[in-house]
């Protein structure tokens, strides 16, 4: 531009003359070129203005998307996640690690103090085809390697009916589908240690069927190969155990919810291996056969302002246990180290209690705490002629947990515990836990 | 026992002929259903306007209305994915399973905004297929009814005639309507808003708003005190006209930014029943635009 003008000023001084006429002549051809220009651009204005009117219209009144060209979903197939915990674990030196009273139920991983690892899970789950859903959890720990779970489900029955197949854990109970990384605290509750080591899974079939009915109604039946606690591996045809449950559950208005459930395994045992102390205060080894009844009620209770609970929110389970085991019991003869048993089998029968109750409390975004207290009761146990040899006690284990944990956001947990644990007679632990859990991949159910 | 067997026996063929059974994972869509059912259908909605549909729990209320669905209406791009799949699964529910017309994802029938180019969680929960928040903008309510309206008719044959008539009703009162949101929403072109989750990504396109910042950090990640402060700063050079949230919200985060800057905070009804206003779908808008243009100049 100021080239331009430079230029019509050098040309008008070399050409006084024609100059000023020129000039007038080009004023004016850029006067008719610049409304030329304008009156088009009002045209395409006008003209844009129309499209776009239509283009809205259209696209209202048109057709939807065709869900065809929809976008498919995009997920991993199957779905993949990885959930890795691991804890700092501040705990007196304690030998032999049991609940007084109780027979120790199944293989206990130990309680390492320390920084230590917890179970690694790895679980897969998909569609198979439009009649069955697959799900499988690895739990991988040194050395060992335990297929959780490995299970298909139907989903085309209908009626409120599914039905799951292979190994899975029980619908009993509230607790026990859960795995560790979903529980509330650091560590397993008293009352489903001593029934089931961690929790009651099974090889077997689970029937469920849920009513047609604005409350929540579901009912259950489970058989199974019974190899874990209370129940051992067997070479049988047929079942091993067979659970039964029932839950019912609903809202009271929009802020409150509820389940309540009640629950009942039936096992059968032959040789249960189990380690206790005999009145000479020697290892001794104990074999049971017999039956394991127990009996398992359970409520849960939510709260959440107006069922938002991304601000606030709290929960209230507790669950309670009767369990009747009937049959014989076999001492291992341990003189030879200078144990009482020697040997002897005879009847046994036992009826033990117990059960837990905690709070758990959402009182900002990310942060929660919460209070468990547990309590045994080891109720009336009856050696028969082992009475001789092995203690009975009417110490009643307890523990009260204190825990805080902050979730930066949905896929990882950090987690302190304090627990006063008077599990063990004539022992009074302080314990305390740092944990951590994370998730990997696809995105985790939020169950009740 | 034998009351309860001949109670069932007299419901059931009563049930034959009851109302369709509508479960909506969300307001809008329970509200939409309504519109084009009218009395053919019966409208469960799991969730209200007060409840973040990210975070539900699969409570045994909404298993027990699973288990009586005859169509399930929800967004779909992975919105419910912490609880949809497990109620289908608890429910045991053949007619509502992914692929059958008993099962309905809304965001299968518009274009989705914001698809992420990569998918890592450092960058927050993010929904692979796109944005669900799709009903923000009245268009896609109009998309999604022509293919709800077409699926209640497949699912329940009886009812198409009455099906397609509110339909056709609703649809010309709906199209009118948006005509007249666009000539009121026009003072809103080139509006710069923070928002405080992508809510309205929808919204903000149709009526041309410019989302200049979001409190959260990252999708599903709480805003911190941190961020805060940069979007803060960052305002006294971009300056906005408003922070936007939905009524499910913290109102916290977005009052905090607006002491702060001394810009309005509005909490938008989000979806039907965000404030006594947003009655219905009509409603709804109508509060929202009424919001936005008291905050532009």
């Amino acid at each position: 531009m100021f080239r331009v003008t430079l230029l019509a000023a050098a040309l008008t001084a070399a050409f006084p003359a024609y100059a000023q006429s020129d000039l007038d002549a080009l004023r004016a051809e850029l006067k008719e070129m610049k409304t030329a220009y304008e009156a088009r651009i009002q045209a395409l204005e006008a003209r844009l203005q129309k499209t776009e009117v239509q283009t809205a219209d259209t696209a209202v009144r048109a057709a939807p998307v065709p869900e065809a060209s929809a976008p498919a979903r995009i997920s991993f197939n199957p779905d993949i996640s990885l959930i890795l915990q691991g804890r700092y674990a501040h705990l007196d030196d304690i030998d032999e690690r049991h609940i007084s009273g109780f027979l120790p139920a199944g293989h206990a991983h130990g309680t390492p103090r320390g920084f230590s690892l917890d179970h690694t899970e790895l679980v897969l789950s998909a569609s198979v085809d439009p009649y069955f859903r697959g799900y499988f959890n690895l739990a991988l720990v040194d050395e060992e390697v335990e297929i959780e779970e490995a299970w298909f489900q139907t989903t085309s029955l209908g009626h409120g009916v599914t039905v799951k197949g292979g190994r899975f854990l029980s619908g009993l109970g509230y607790q026990n589908e859960q795995h560790p990384h979903a529980w509330d605290f650091a560590d397993n509750s008293l009352m489903y240690r001593a029934l089931f080591g961690e929790a009651y899974g099974n090889d077997g079939v689970q029937l469920k069927w849920v009513a047609p009915t604005a409350l929540f109604m579901e009912f259950g039946a489970e058989a199974g190969r019974g190899a874990n606690f209370p129940g051992t591996d067997r070479n049988k045809n047929g079942a091993g155990s067979a659970t039964v449950f029932g839950h019912l559950g609903g809202d009271v208005g929009t802020s409150h919810s509820w389940r309540a459930g009640l629950s009942y395994l039936h096992a059968k045992a032959s040789d249960r291996d189990g380690e206790i102390e005999d009145l000479n205060d020697e290892h001794a080894e104990t074999l049971f056969s017999g039956t394991s009844k127990t009996w398992v009620a359970d409520v849960v209770w939510k709260w959440a302002p107006d069922g938002n609970a991304h601000e606030r929110n709290f929960k209230f389970a507790a669950e309670y246990f009767r369990r009747a085991e009937r049959g014989s019991l076999e001492c291992e003869d341990n003189t030879a180290d200078g144990g009482a048993c020697d040997g002897t089998e005879d009847a046994y029968r036992s009826r033990q209690s117990g059960y837990y109750a905690q709070g758990v409390y959402q009182f900002m975004p990310r942060w929660r705490t919460g209070y468990r207290y547990d309590r045994l009761n080891p109720g009336t146990v009856d050696f028969g002629a082992n009475s001789a040899f092995l203690p009975v006690t009417d110490h009643k284990p307890t523990r009260h947990s204190l825990m805080l944990d902050y979730s930066p956001s949905e896929f990882s947990r950090l987690r302190l515990q304090y627990s006063k644990d008077q599990s063990m007679a004539s022992v009074s632990e302080n314990q305390w836990f740092v944990q951590y859990i994370h998730s990997l991949g696809a995105h985790g159910a939020h169950r009740f | 026992m034998k009351r309860i067997l001949i109670a069932c026996l007299l419901w059931l063929p009563l049930a034959a002929h009851a109302a369709l059974n509508v479960f909506a994972c969300e307001p809008e869509w329970g509200a939409l259903a309504r519109e084009i059912g009218g009395s053919s259908v019966k409208v469960y909605t799991a969730t209200t306007a007060l409840q973040d549909p990210h975070r539900i729990e699969a409570r045994p209320s909404l298993i027990a209305q699973m288990r009586r669905a005859d169509l399930v209406v929800c967004s779909g791009a992975d919105l419910e994915v912490g609880w949809l799949p497990l109620l289908l699964r608890e429910a045991g529910n053949a007619r509502v399973q992914p692929g059958r017309p008993g099962y309905f994802e809304a965001t299968r029938f518009v274009t989705l905004l914001e698809k992420p180019a990569t998918l890592d969680r450092a960058q927050g929960d993010v929904h692979a297929a796109g944005n669900p928040h799709i009903h923000t903008d009245p268009r896609n309510i109009a998309r999604v009814g022509a293919a709800l309206a077409a699926r209640l008719a497949e699912v329940d044959p009886g009812s198409t005639a009455a099906y397609q008539a509110q339909w056709q009703a609703f649809s010309a009162r709906w199209n009118e309507a948006i005509a007249g949101w666009q000539t009121r929403a026009a003072p809103l072109k080139n509006l710069p808003v923070v928002v405080q989750h992508k809510s309205f990504s929808y919204l903000l396109a149709w009526l041309g708003m410019v989302e200049v910042a979001t409190l959260e950090p990252k999708p599903g990640v709480e805003p911190s005190v941190a961020h805060l402060g940069r979007i803060a700063a960052q305002l006294q050079a971009t300056p906005a006209r408003a922070v936007l949230r939905a009524a499910y919200h913290s109102p916290r985060p977005a009052d905090w930014l607006s002491q702060r800057s001394g810009i309005p905070a509005l909490a938008l009804p989000y979806t039907v029943g965000g404030n006594a206003r947003a009655g219905d779908l009509f409603g709804l808008f109508d509060d929202t635009l009424d919001q936005l243009l008291k905050a532009a100049p």
